[in-house]
């Protein structure tokens, strides 16, 4: 038995393909585990199948193969456990914004009194600065208070784990930016484990204390594991002040623009260990700030710390 | 200004309303002077006081005056045959409401229950296409038949007309719930009976409601005629009535509260509509 909070193990998805035949899997072997309190961040091409295994964890979605097992238990479902932020917001736009967050705590408690689940809700949602707009629709907010609400619906029922499917995605840099700062306040405030999709490496970097690295579907696996070795304390204003930040943030680049690829392919399989993907460091001093592209032909992964666990 | 755009709007609809009344004074005018012809004349004398019905369209005055008559009592009651205009719309009123109110006890349930699942929807499909375009009145003989009751066969005509919109709209706005809210009630562990009344709902109501306003529409539509072939109270039945007598302005007038009352359980809908359109 692993001892982490959260073990995937083997996982696979193949989505059935029109006339019986099988496609290939989408990803396959996939390894990773979240312990307690850990930000987790996944970053890879779009087609590799990050929302299907953020899907798989939340429980809204089944494996073809492989397990997840949180906190001892096989996910064979969705659970209140598990708080999920949708890419698309996803409120109810009958609801209120108190209405929202109410619907999910009156799920999660349903022995609360009225005036209790308010209380908890208001709570909540003063916590992303939302105290003013009780009341209102979600017509009536802009995209980034929106996304809040969603944030703010998750939190409220204080799952063991929360899943962000790609939460900033529709919204623009300087809203981003606050909310970011915000769910680091809040993530660090009540140790939150969060398991988080992003196309952003800027966003990544800041929140994360792992971020897995996903090779190119099909067959996408995972291809690095990047440990985040700055302090956690960081903020938007100061962290491109760090060396590390810089060297990080061009290893993270450099795989999605050119090593994405080569780890679909069969050559890489050689040295590539799927279950234990290597765990690299590329932000302490005295590495080379930037790693070189791996050839083509030689298909051996450059790694500048490799520490298998 | 939308004041002053309703107001112009106002303006031209009593423009074109002091047209149409002028234009219809003018045409039965010219009806009236034109002096009867052979066999008309000899049908009058034959008649004897026939004439005061056989002369033609009536004029604008005339209707009016079946207006005032109608209107300045509308709830006497001297027979069968001779019941005020209140008492014939709340008749034609209560046979569209009852027979309504069986289709939604009937339509919302089962378009939910199809509207949930793709299986049954295959399932039913055939039926209710087969079904739906059929006449409501090409139901009346094996409802009379089988139900041996002239007004309850009335009400299951409108029952059978009205619910094939809401059923397919029921179903076609539970089935087309976003993913997104559902998936938020599976992650919530939202018990059945909670989403289906929480999310499921709300999130279809508008389209169910149209599915409504379509069907109240139609019921309307159809209670005339069948009241008509049913008889005995009813506005339809009304209309047939004063046709068999030939009092034209009497059929105008009541052509016109169909009218009117069409219009106003239209916008009650409307209205209930709106209630429960959100914006996203």
């Amino acid at each position: 038995m692993s001892t982490h909070f959260l073990s995937v193990e083997r996982l696979s998805k193949i989505y059935p393909a029109e006339g019986g035949k099988t496609n290939p899997p989408v990803f396959e072997d996939i390894h990773f585990h979240i312990d307690k309190g850990e930000f987790v961040c996944i970053i890879g091409h779009s087609g590799c199948g990050k929302t299907t295994i953020l899907n798989v964890l939340a429980g809204l979605e089944e494996a073809s193969g492989g397990d997840a097992i949180m906190d001892g238990r096989e996910i064979s479902g969705p659970s209140l456990d598990r708080g999920v932020v949708f890419q698309s917001h996803a409120l109810m736009p009958w609801m209120s914004v108190l209405g929202n967050v109410a619907f999910a705590v009156k799920s999660r408690w349903p022995d609360w009194s009225k005036t209790r689940i308010a209380e908890h809700c208001t709570a909540y949602l003063e916590m992303v600065g939302l105290g003013e707009s009780l009341a209102r629709k979600p017509a009536e907010l802009s995209g980034g208070m929106k996304q809040r609400v969603g944030i703010a619906r998750a939190f409220a029922i204080q799952p063991k784990m929360l899943l962000l499917d790609e939460p900033f995605g529709a919204l623009d840099a300087l809203t981003r930016g606050t909310i970011q700062d915000e769910l680091i306040k809040i993530v660090q405030a009540t140790h939150q484990t969060v398991f988080m999709i992003t196309h952003d490496v800027d966003e990544a970097i800041l929140l994360a204390d792992k971020i897995l690295l996903m090779s190119n579907g099909p067959h996408a696996k995972i291809a690095e594991i990047v440990e985040v070795t700055m302090p956690r304390s960081r903020t938007r204003a100061e962290i491109h002040h760090d060396p590390q930040y810089y060297r990080i943030r061009n290893h993270l680049v450099d795989f999605l623009v050119n090593r994405s690829k080569s780890y679909a392919g069969v050559e890489a399989e050689a040295t590539h260990d799927p279950k234990n993907p290597p765990l690299v460091r590329p932000g302490l001093a005295g590495e080379p700030d930037r790693p070189v592209a791996l050839p083509a032909d030689k298909a051996v992964p450059y790694l500048k710390q490799v520490i298998n666990h | 200004m939308p004041s002053r755009l309703a107001l112009k709007a106002a303006l031209i609809s009593l423009l074109i309303f002091a047209i149409f009344i002028g234009a219809w004074q003018l045409a039965t005018q010219r009806k009236e002077s034109t002096t009867l012809s052979g066999a008309d004349a000899e049908y009058a004398a034959l008649m004897g006081k026939g004439q005061e019905k056989t002369d033609g369209f009536p004029p604008p005055l005339k209707v009016a005056k079946a207006f005032v008559e109608y209107l300045s009592d509308p709830f006497y009651d001297k027979g069968p045959n001779d019941k005020g205009i209140g008492i014939q719309l709340a008749h034609s009123l209560g046979r569209v409401g009852l027979g309504f109110l069986l289709a939604v006890i009937i339509a919302l349930p089962v378009g939910f229950m199809i509207g949930m699942s793709p299986l049954l929807f295959r399932a039913l499909n055939p039926f209710i296409q087969v079904l739906k375009p059929i006449s409501p009145l090409a139901w009346m003989p094996l409802a009379l038949y089988s139900l041996k009751d002239s007004a309850i066969s009335g009400i299951f005509v409108i029952f059978i007309c009205s619910i094939w919109p809401m059923l397919i709209n029921t179903a076609f706005g539970v089935s087309s719930v976003r993913r997104d809210w559902l998936n938020v009630a599976r992650t919530l562990e939202v018990n059945p009976l909670r989403k289906a009344l929480l999310v499921i709902l709300p999130a279809a109501a508008p389209t169910i409601l149209t599915g409504m306003r379509i069907s109240m529409g139609i019921a309307w539509l159809v209670i005339v005629a069948a009241e008509m072939l049913v008889g005995g109270t009813g506005i339809g039945y009304f209309v047939w009535n004063e046709w068999n007598n030939l009092a034209l302005p009497n059929v105008i007038f009541a052509v016109v509260m169909i009218g009117i009352v069409g219009m106003v359980l239209d916008l009650f809908f409307g209205w209930l509509q709106k209630l429960v359109t959100y914006r996203e």
